[in-house]
């Protein structure tokens, strides 16, 4: 049920985001999703890629800093009130969403959102408990 | 263990006392036998009777290292050449040696004080002293041997070099007793482990490391891959040598001053005022005994402060802290002196931070700003963004803690603080004043 997803330190200077982007390229390495926060200072560049282990080994050749998390791909109903619903959810069993992103693809009739929680295997029980669909890393990185 | 039971323990006042006794006694002695310190204190207006009380100390004049290159070799030397039976020098890297003299008492006060220091880390007769400070002008060398000689311990002058001959004797000979530079032990320890040999081949007990300044960082590691208890020691050639102030293996926290031969100071090193216990500033030594080669308020340039509460181990002797850095590497930011070591301690003591750190000052309108660049890597690093800041967070107020000044920490990607050679580059002063 878990999702593994990259994440990268980046200097806010210009050209770090290409080069990242560059070398995923060059190694044949195709991002299936991504978010990017930032501060004055800095950046984590969090990403879904088709090969995670190749794609964090390169980056590390290349002198990047880069961890390696699970996160969970929810199933979204694509409609008003699709996510809050989800959230709510989440909400009463108190669980913490640390951040959270779309994918960029759809999955029949529901969007997909990926989720970081503190603590992943609670938050999967409570969305499963409740009917919600969790999507496998393999189905996701075959969408 | 207490090699002199008397001087070491010596209630405050009797020893104050004694040094009062003897700091007159020296400057009577230096007004007549050395002409620079005759006309220093003639300029300052000194008359014999201005010293009542060791408070009266800062009325003396300073000596620099600038000062003995002018009287280069022997301006400086209190006697005859008759009397002088050794002579040492430091290495002279920028410029000429610095040249020190010692007489026959010069030579036996210097034992006993490296006795005192080894005695410090528990060596006594029947131990195996394993010298590899140099031997030659350097003084570590013929200090540590000396002392060694003087408790009744078995010295073997190895001096530096041929680490893997070093091992080989160390552990055939049943060493018990290491004196080195502290790099120097962990180079003896890396070739240790690369020859195979572990520190349960050895019977090494102790460490006395001194001549550079090292860390805590650095002590703990050294324990560790030696298996030893790793002391501190001080000196410097134009104070004496090695033995002027020695850590205890029972508090292994500052190291006792040998104040029945010198008088430590704490000075701010812009402004020369003394500064109370306690505080960080320049180190700085009278000598009260030396015969050939005595000095008026050294400036060592080394960092310090001296601490005055009472040790468990039982000596009554001030303590002054590790050496923290040069004076020279002081940057004075918003009116407070900050040394790049003391950003570096904080740096060590966070788990997983790399200590590459680049500190670089500004000025915006008449402030000065500070920002201390730290690397990342992957032990610290979080996919969450608040993990980060709170990192930073920290940083910046430890540093606040420590120093008093408030600082902006920014997080870089790995290897982007420039690595040089030697010494790393550590401050950018953009400051233009």
């Amino acid at each position: 049920m878990r999702v593994e997803q990259i994440s990268i330190f980046l200097e806010n200077t210009s050209g770090r985001l290409a080069a990242v982007t560059r070398i995923l390229a060059d190694a044949g390495v195709n991002i299936r999703s991504l978010s990017l926060a930032d501060t004055a200072d800095f950046g984590v560049l969090r990403l879904i890629v088709d090969r995670t282990d190749q794609a964090q080994q390169v980056l590390k050749d290349n002198g990047f800093t880069v961890g390696k998390t699970d996160v969970i791909a929810v199933a979204v109903p694509d409609r008003p009130g699709g996510l809050a619903g989800i959230l709510e959810l989440l909400d009463g069993a108190g669980i913490n969403v640390e951040y959270m992103y779309a994918f960029v693809q759809r999955s029949g009739d529901n969007a997909i959102m990926i989720f970081r929680f503190d603590g992943v295997d609670k938050a999967i029980h409570a969305l499963t408990q409740a009917g919600v669909h969790v999507l496998k890393g393999q189905e996701l990185y075959a969408l | 263990m207490i090699w002199n039971d008397e001087y070491e323990t010596l209630p405050r006042e009797a020893m104050e006392a004694l040094q009062l006794k003897r700091l007159r006694a020296l400057v009577d002695r230096v007004c007549s036998t050395v002409p620079f310190y005759k006309r220093k204190l003639g300029e300052m207006g000194y008359k014999p009777g201005d010293l009542r009380t060791l408070d009266d100390l800062p009325r003396l004049p300073f000596t620099t290292k600038d000062d003995l290159r002018d009287n280069y070799p022997f301006g400086l030397f209190a006697v005859p050449m008759e009397r002088v039976v050794r002579i040492h020098a430091s290495s002279g890297t920028t410029g000429k040696p610095t040249v020190v003299g010692y007489t026959r008492r010069d030579v036996d006060t210097w034992a006993e004080l490296m006795a005192r220091t080894l005695s410090s880390g528990g060596t006594t007769r029947g131990d195996i002293v394993h010298n590899a400070y140099g031997y030659g002008l350097f003084t570590g060398g013929l200090g540590a041997h000396y002392g060694a000689e003087k408790i009744g311990a078995a010295v073997i002058p190895m001096s530096g070099g041929n680490t893997k001959r070093q091992i080989l004797i160390m552990r055939d000979f049943g060493s018990t007793v290491l004196c080195s530079t502290p790099s120097y032990a962990l180079n003896m320890a890396e070739v240790m482990a690369e020859e195979g040999i572990s520190p349960a081949d050895l019977k090494l007990k102790c460490g006395l490391f001194g001549a550079e300044p090292w860390s805590e960082g650095m002590r703990r590691e050294i324990e560790r891959k030696l298996g030893i208890d790793a002391l501190d020691i001080y000196g410097l050639s134009e104070v004496i040598g090695p033995g002027v102030a020695s850590e205890c293996l029972e508090m292994k926290q500052g190291l006792h001053v040998f104040e029945d031969h010198f008088i430590p100071e704490i000075i701010n090193p812009e402004t020369g005022q003394v500064l109370p216990y306690g505080e960080l500033g320049e180190l700085v030594f009278t000598t009260l005994t030396k015969e050939a080669f005595p000095v008026l308020r050294y400036r060592t340039r080394d960092v310090s402060r001296l601490i005055p509460t009472p040790c468990v181990c039982g000596r009554t002797l001030l303590r002054m802290e590790r050496i923290s850095g040069r004076t020279d590497d002081m940057l004075i930011i918003r009116g407070v002196n900050v040394f790049p070591s003391q950003i570096e301690s904080v740096i060590m003591d966070i788990e997983g931070v790399e200590p590459h750190y680049q500190m670089i000052v500004t000025r915006e309108g008449t402030l000065d700003v500070l920002e201390v660049q730290v690397e990342i890597n992957e032990s610290v690093f979080t996919d969450a963004i608040k993990g980060l800041e709170k990192l930073a967070k920290r940083v910046e107020h430890d540093i606040k803690d420590l120093l008093g000044v408030s600082c902006k920490v920014r997080l870089v990607e790995p290897k982007t603080i420039q690595r040089s050679e030697g010494k790393a580059k550590r401050v950018i002063d953009k400051r233009t004043l």
